[in-house]
C-alpha cells in the first residue's frame, strides 16, 4: 500500500461512530497527537488531523481530487446516491464554468443588495422570539427558522414544501459517511424529497431575480449548459440550509458560553465578523471531507500514498490544532481567525460561504441590539450527523436590554 | 485597539516570496517569440488558474505588462507565458526579451480571467499570431475533455508559428501564413452549427471580423480577448498611507507588505481566508483615495468604479487610501 506505512500510526477510531459525532474532540486530540497521518482501520483510510498536512491537502486539488467523491465512497467503484456535484464533486476543467457562475452570483458584492432586508427579517425573527419570554430554543427558534426565512426566498423557491430542505441536507451530508443507521434510517423517507429538490431545480420553479434564475440566465449566456443549471442551483438547496443553521447556532452556542466575549462584542460591534469567524473555527460545521489520490501523493512528510487512495481532512481537528492555534480550544476575540478550514481552502472553498457570513452576522447582529445579556439556560443536544456537527436544541436565557 | 492579533497568518516576511517569481527557463519558440517559465522563489505553490487567464509582469521600472498563461495548471508550481517582441511596444516585450535572464526575480499579480472557457459540444479557436497563448490550455483542456475543436491560427510567416504540442498536419489546424497566401477569408470560417462556439484572441481586425459574426439561431457570439483592453497600466508597489475610518487608525503601508499587514501591526484586524485576492472574504469598501486593483474577482467596471477592495492584495495608485474598516 503506501511507501511507509510501516511508519504510519494505526488506529481503531471510527469517525462516524455515534460517540465520535456526539463528542469528537478527546478524539480528534488523539488523532492529532498520534501523528500527521493516521491509519484508520475500520475504514481502510488515512486521516489527517493537523492543520498544515489538511491546508496542504485541501490546496493540491492536482493530486487530490474531489470528482471520485469526497465522503467515504468511491464513486469509480460505487454509484453515488445521486448524480454527482458539479461543484463539490467535481475536477477541473468540469469544475471551472460551474464553479465560476456560483461564485458570481453568491460573492459578497452581489450579497448586499440583499443586505438590508436581511437585517429587518433578523430584527423581526428576534422580536418576535424574544415576545415569547426570555428563555428560548436558540435552534428551533432561531438558527433554523431563520435561514429557512430568507434563503428560499433569495433562491427563488415557491412558497410550499420548503419543510423538505432541512432533512434534504441533512441526508446529503449524512451520505458522505458510511450506511450506519444515521443514513439507513432516513433512505426510506428520501424518495418524495429528493423529487421535490429536483422539481424546484427547473427554471419554470424559480422565481425572477432569485439565485435559481440567475444561475439558469448564466446559462442563457452560454456561460454554463442548460443541463448543468439544475444541478447548480440543487447544489445551494443541498448545502445552503443545513450549514447556515449550524453556523449561526455556532455562533450564538459561542457567545452563550463565552460572557466576557458576548461584552466586547456588545462594546465593538465591528468585532462581529471576527465573531462569527472564531465561532465556525471552533465548531466547524462541517467536520471533514474525503479525497482520492490521483498520482503518488506525499500527504505528510515521508508518508507517500499511491493513486485511487481514499484520505480524509478532518477540518475541525485542524481547526482546533495548538500548532497553529494558540489555546485553540478558547473562543477569543483577540484572535485573528484568518485561514481556518472551516470553508475548506483552495478550488472548492465553500462558495456559500458569504451567505453564511452575511445570515450569521445579522442574526447576531439584532440579538446585540435587543439583548443585554445571554447565557445557557440548560444542556444543548448535539444532532448527529456523520458530516455536520451541529445541534437539535440549545436552551439559551437572554435579558432583554431594558 | 492597538495591539497585534494572536495567531494573525500570513507573515511579513514571505511578501517578498509571494509577491516576486524566478525566471527558471528562457527559450525561443519561434522567430520574435519566447517562452518564460516563472516559479515562485521558495518553490510553492502558485495560484490556481485556468485556461484564459492572464498574469501581470512588473517591469523594473514597476509598470505592469499582461501575457496569458499558456502552460500546464496539473503543475502547480511553474506558470508559463510567450512573449512576442513588439518592436513599437511600450518596452515591455523588449525587456523580456533582451534582458530578462534565467534566475532573475520578476514582480507579478494576478491570475485573472476576463476569457474563460465555457463549455461547448465543439470549439472553433481562432488565433492571430501571439493571440495563440492563451489559446494553447483551451486546445489541452479540449482534448481532455474530448470536445472536438478546430484552430484557425493567422500568423504572418511561417517561421512565427510556435509549437501546438500536436502532430505535424493535424488535420484539426489550419494555419494561414499571409506572407504565402494572403489575407484570409475569415467569414467563411464562421460556424453554421449552434453547437460550435468560438473562442479568438488576435489583433484587433481579426478580433473585430470575428466579432462581427452573427451566431446561428440558438448558438453563442464569439467570446474575445483584446491585448489592449486588459484594465491599467500597472503601477510600482509602493509605500503609501492607509486609514482605517471607523477604526481612527492611520498606518504607513511598505512597499513590501500588504494592507492587512499593516493594519494587523496597528491592531486593525481584517478576516482574509486565501490572501491571494480569489476567496473575497476581506472584501472592504474604499471612503476615498484610489485603489491599485490586484485581486482576480472585480471585473472591469466595478475595478474603474473603485468603491470596494480587497486589501489582502490591493494597493492604492496614490499616497493616501481610506477605507471604511
Amino acid at each position: 500500500m503506501s511507501l511507509t506505512a510501516a511508519s504510519v500510526p494505526t488506529t481503531d477510531i471510527d469517525l462516524f461512530d455515534e460517540e465520535y459525532l456526539r463528542d469528537p474532540l478527546p478524539f480528534q486530540h488523539e488523532l492529532r497527537e498520534l501523528g500527521p497521518v493516521v491509519y484508520l482501520e475500520r475504514y481502510d483510510v488515512h486521516a489527517m488531523a493537523r492543520f498544515d498536512e489538511v491546508h496542504r491537502a485541501l490546496t493540491d486539488w492536482q493530486s487530490l481530487q474531489s470528482a471520485a467523491g469526497v465522503g467515504l465512497a468511491d464513486f469509480i467503484r460505487e454509484k453515488p446516491w445521486r448524480p454527482p456535484s458539479l461543484l463539490l464533486e467535481a475536477d477541473p476543467p468540469r469544475h471551472d464554468a460551474p464553479r465560476h457562475v456560483a461564485e458570481s452570483i453568491l460573492s459578497p458584492r452581489r450579497l448586499r443588495a440583499r443586505q438590508p432586508d436581511w437585517e429587518s427579517a433578523a430584527a423581526a425573527l428576534v422580536d418576535e422570539v424574544l415576545a415569547r419570554g426570555p428563555v428560548f430554543d436558540a435552534v428551533t427558534d432561531l438558527a433554523q427558522v431563520f435561514p429557512l426565512r430568507v434563503f428560499p426566498d433569495a433562491v427563488g423557491l415557491g412558497a410550499d414544501g420548503r419543510e423538505n430542505l432541512l432533512p434534504y441536507g441533512d441526508f446529503a451530508f449524512n451520505a458522505f459517511g458510511p450506511r450506519n443507521r444515521l443514513v439507513t434510517d432516513a433512505a426510506p423517507h428520501m424518495g418524495p424529497v429528493t423529487e421535490w429538490i429536483g422539481e424546484q431545480c427547473r427554471r419554470e420553479n424559480l422565481a425572477a431575480g432569485g439565485f435559481g434564475q440567475q444561475i439558469w440566465e448564466a446559462a442563457d449566456r452560454g456561460d454554463i449548459t442548460p443541463e448543468q443549471a439544475p444541478l447548480i442551483v440543487r447544489s445551494l438547496l443541498t448545502a445552503g440550509v443545513d450549514t447556515t443553521v449550524t453556523g449561526i447556532a455556532a455562533v450564538i452556542h459561542a457567545v452563550a458560553t463565552h460572557p466576557d466575549q458576548w461584552d466586547v462584542l456588545r462594546a465593538d460591534r465591528s468585532l462581529l465578523a471576527r465573531a462569527f469567524e472564531e465561532a465556525v473555527r471552533l465548531e466547524s460545521p462541517v467536520q471533514a471531507f474525503f479525497r482520492t489520490t490521483t498520482v503518488d501523493t506525499e500527504i505528510a512528510d515521508g508518508v507517500v500514498l499511491p493513486p485511487r487512495r481514499k484520505v480524509v481532512l478532518l477540518l475541525g481537528a485542524a481547526n482546533r490544532d495548538p500548532r497553529r492555534w494558540h489555546d485553540p480550544d478558547r473562543f477569543d476575540l483577540t484572535r485573528d481567525p484568518s485561514g481556518h478550514v472551516a470553508f475548506g481552502m483552495g478550488l472548492h472553498q465553500c462558495v456559500g460561504q458569504h451567505v453564511a457570513r452575511l445570515e450569521s452576522t445579522v442574526v447576531l447582529d439584532a440579538l446585540l441590539d435587543r439583548v443585554d445579556a445571554i447565557e445557557l439556560a440548560g444542556a444543548p443536544v448535539r444532532h448527529l450527523n456523520n458530516t455536520l456537527r451541529g445541534w437539535d436544541h440549545m436552551p439559551v436565557r437572554v435579558t432583554p436590554r431594558a | 485597539m492597538s495591539t497585534p492579533l494572536i495567531d494573525a497568518p500570513h507573515a511579513a516576511a514571505d511578501t517578498e516570496a509571494r509577491g516576486r517569481l524566478r525566471v527558471v527557463a528562457k527559450r525561443p519558440l519561434a522567430r520574435d517569440i519566447v517562452a518564460v517559465t516563472l516559479a515562485r522563489p521558495d518553490g510553492t505553490r502558485l495560484p490556481n488558474w485556468a485556461p484564459g487567464a492572464h498574469i501581470d509582469i512588473e517591469l523594473p521600472d514597476g509598470r505592469r505588462r499582461q501575457y496569458s498563461l499558456c502552460g500546464d495548471r496539473w503543475d502547480a508550481h511553474t506558470y508559463r507565458i510567450a512573449v512576442q517582441r513588439e518592436p513599437d511596444g511600450r518596452g515591455g516585450s523588449r525587456y523580456i526579451h533582451d534582458e530578462l535572464a534565467e534566475g532573475d526575480l520578476v514582480g507579478f499579480g494576478g491570475p485573472r480571467n476576463n476569457f474563460r472557457l465555457a463549455p461547448a459540444a465543439a470549439y472553433l479557436f481562432v488565433a492571430g499570431g501571439i493571440g495563440i497563448t492563451p489559446i494553447l490550455p483551451m486546445i489541452a483542456q479540449a482534448e481532455l475533455l474530448g470536445v472536438p475543436w478546430r484552430l484557425l491560427y493567422l500568423v504572418r510567416s511561417r517561421d512565427r508559428v510556435v509549437d501546438l504540442g500536436l502532430e505535424a498536419g493535424d488535420p484539426r489546424v489550419t494555419i494561414h501564413c499571409a506572407d504565402e497566401v494572403g489575407r484570409a477569408d475569415l467569414d467563411a470560417w464562421a460556424p453554421a452549427d449552434p453547437g460550435v462556439r468560438v473562442w479568438a484572441c488576435g489583433p484587433e481586425r481579426l478580433l473585430a471580423a470575428v466579432e462581427a459574426w452573427n451566431p446561428p439561431p440558438g448558438g453563442h457570439r464569439a467570446r474575445i480577448e483584446r491585448f489592449t483592453a486588459r484594465g491599467d497600466d500597472g503601477r510600482p508597489s509602493t509605500a503609501f498611507e492607509v486609514v482605517a475610518a471607523r477604526s481612527g487608525v492611520t498606518t504607513r503601508v511598505r512597499a513590501d507588505e500588504s494592507i492587512v499587514q499593516a493594519l494587523g501591526r496597528a491592531g486593525v484586524g481584517i478576516i482574509t481566508s486565501c490572501a491571494q485576492g480569489v476567496c473575497g472574504t476581506c472584501e472592504t469598501d474604499v471612503v476615498a483615495g484610489e485603489p491599485d486593483h490586484r485581486d482576480a474577482l472585480l471585473d472591469d467596471a466595478e475595478r474603474a468604479a473603485g468603491r470596494l477592495m480587497f486589501p489582502c492584495v490591493s494597493r492604492c495608485r496614490g499616497e493616501r487610501l481610506v477605507l471604511d474598516v
